[in-house]
């Protein structure tokens, strides 16, 4: 746990995320390490979502919703700063693929540039270009940037989805069951993919697949009804886990 | 007893079936009917003259008298005036009114008033309209108390409320979730709604304002109280007394000369033509644009 702290990249202090007034989360505390993948598995309704729609300041976009406590990005606490600057620092990927509709690949993966920052052409060919190729996406679409972003598939969308998030240069990636709506090679090839990006990002990734998160995260996090049960290295967690809950859960009793 | 019903149930099916064909040919027969008439009275003025030329003297044919056939390139203008002046009075207002309920209002009570506002406004008989533009001019300035301004404030009235609806609908079918992949770009929440919410509502809207325009291009009796009379001078500008095709219908169809009745059915059909092609366009937009969102 110490190695952790010392290179926090986020830590969630207390925190309780409601739906009007029923609690989502309860007193969570956490840390997720810089430039590591961190996994949060459950069962369905648990509240990972809540959480890491918390990391964003997303989560109060909900009707009637709210968060109480502190997380800190880099040790400034992201409640006290603005929601769209935290946004650009902390991405997101969604369980359903959701590009624009109405643009075409190259403006999907530019509109974070487009709408935010707005630089050169040049700047934001080339940003797109690096985007696409860390999304591994590259050489699919590459005769073809200019066509509807829905004329891809849903694998294909997704990979785009992760490219548009990593155009916008976060820190942090938010990824909430990022291969749930995908076949096993595209799921794969999404996994290769938050291998690599972690050279460069801090990755937190739900999902419910457990070999997914043994597979690709560092570090686990295991919620059951609103409250983080146990967190500790993937190896630990899934190997020796301390809770007696943790341990049914993984061993597939529950969920 | 079994097979008696299942007979009962044929026999009661068979009659629904020949009741529900019976009544589509009660509604089509008032539709033919209106467009064969119309058509009929009509065609025979539409030729050149009637777009370029001016409103004719009043004359009626007797032997060893020809009238001149003269056009309705007057009312022609003034209704295209009124639309344009109408539309952008209406269409701003309506746009905004629908992005503040939909998009700012949440569950605000301000939000609700918005549609029950639309709601009532929609009720308004289109004389009240013309009464209520009127009576504002008559109050603040009686010099352009009859003028394209006024009638298109009357029109406007009536198309807010269209347009605040259709466009309120439109945003709403935009899905939740390219808000949220907008918002969690970082991109800020008016340009989100602005450029890519409205976007993708686009198609709906302007279905909304094609529907308003041909709502109020039929309009005769608030241009009645508010457009004055200015069918037989050419154009002079959008605070002088005006004319537009129901208004020279009403005026043509209601005296005894010939030859304004006969332009009287022309811009009948006129008007009809414009409204139809009004409804496909915006058919026509709802469609291209959906198949375009989807990337065909
Ligand atoms: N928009 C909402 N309004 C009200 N309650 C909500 C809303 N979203 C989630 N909840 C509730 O909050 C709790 C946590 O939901 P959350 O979506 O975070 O769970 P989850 O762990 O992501 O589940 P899943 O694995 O099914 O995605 C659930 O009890 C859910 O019913
Ligand atoms: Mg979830």
């Amino acid at each position: 746990m110490a190695l952790v702290n010392e290179s926090a990249k986020m830590e969630v202090q207390d925190l309780n995320a409601f739906y009007g007034p029923s609690r989502a989360i309860q007193d969570i505390n956490l840390q997720f390490a810089d430039r590591k993948v961190t996994a949060i598995i459950g069962p369905s309704g648990c509240g990972k979502s809540t959480l890491i729609r918390c990391l964003n300041r997303l989560h109060e976009t909900a009707p009637h919703a709210h968060a109480e406590g502190s997380v800190f990005l880099d040790g400034e606490d992201l409640y006290r700063m603005d929601p769209t600057a935290v946004r650009r620092r902390v991405g997101m990927v969604f369980q359903k693929p959701n590009p624009f509709a109405t643009m075409s690949i190259y403006n999907n993966v530019s509109a974070p540039l487009r709408f935010n920052t707005r630089p050169s052409r040049e700047k934001m060919d080339q940003a797109v270009l690096r985007a696409l190729k860390q999304a591994a996406l590259w050489d699919e679409v590459k005769d073809r940037v200019d066509a509807a972003a829905t004329s891809l598939s849903g694998g294909q969308q997704q990979r785009l989805c992760i490219a548009r998030a990593l155009a916008g240069n976060p820190e942090v990636l938010l990824m909430d069951e990022p291969c749930s709506a995908l076949d096993p090679i595209a799921t794969s090839k999404i996994e290769e993919l938050i291998a690599q990006l972690k050279a460069e990002y801090t990755v937190i990734i739900v999902t419910h697949n457990m070999q997914q998160a043994a597979r690709v995260s560092d570090f686990t996090a295991f919620m059951y009804l609103g409250k983080l049960i146990e967190f500790g290295p993937t190896e630990d967690l899934f190997e020796r886990p301390k809770e007696k809950l943790t341990e049914s859960y993984i061993t597939g009793r529950f969920g | 007893m079994k097979f008696d019903l299942a007979g009962r149930r044929k026999i009661f099916s068979h009659g629904m079936t020949v009741l529900s064909g019976l009544a589509i040919v009660v509604i089509m027969v008032p539709l033919v009917a209106v467009v064969y008439e119309v058509f009929l009275l009509g065609a025979p003025v539409i030729n050149g003259a009637f777009f370029t030329q001016q409103i004719p003297y009043p004359c009626t044919p007797e032997p060893g008298i020809t009238c001149h056939q003269g056009g309705v390139l007057v009312p022609l203008e003034g209704s295209l005036v009124l639309i344009g002046l109408s539309s952008l009075l209406a269409v701003p207002i309506g746009i905004g009114a629908a992005i503040f309920a939909v998009e700012y209002g949440g569950e605000r009570r301000s939000a609700r008033l918005i549609g029950m506002v639309a709601d009532v406004l929609s009720g308004v008989p289109s004389i009240v309209a013309g009464a209520f533009a009127l009576s504002l001019f008559i109050i603040y300035d009686p010099t352009q108390a009859f003028s394209y301004l006024d009638a298109s404030i009357a029109l406007a009235v009536l198309m807010v409320p269209i347009v605040t609806r259709t466009c309120e609908e439109a945003l709403r079918t935009v899905p939740h979730s390219v808000r949220e992949a907008a918002l969690a770009l970082g991109i800020s929440r008016w340009k989100m709604t602005v450029r890519i919410t409205f976007v993708s509502a686009l198609p709906g809207v302007i279905t909304g304002i094609l529907l308003a325009i041909a709502r109020s291009a039929g309009e005769a009796a608030p241009l009645l109280l508010t457009l004055g009379q200015g069918c037989a001078h050419p154009l002079q500008g959008i605070t002088a007394e005006g004319c537009a095709l129901p208004l020279w219908i009403f005026y043509g169809a209601t005296n005894p000369y010939q030859n304004w009745y006969n332009l009287a059915w022309g811009c009948a059909l006129l008007l009809l033509g414009l409204i139809l092609i009004l409804s496909v366009l915006s058919r026509f937009t709802l469609d291209w644009m959906a198949r375009r969102m989807r990337g065909e």
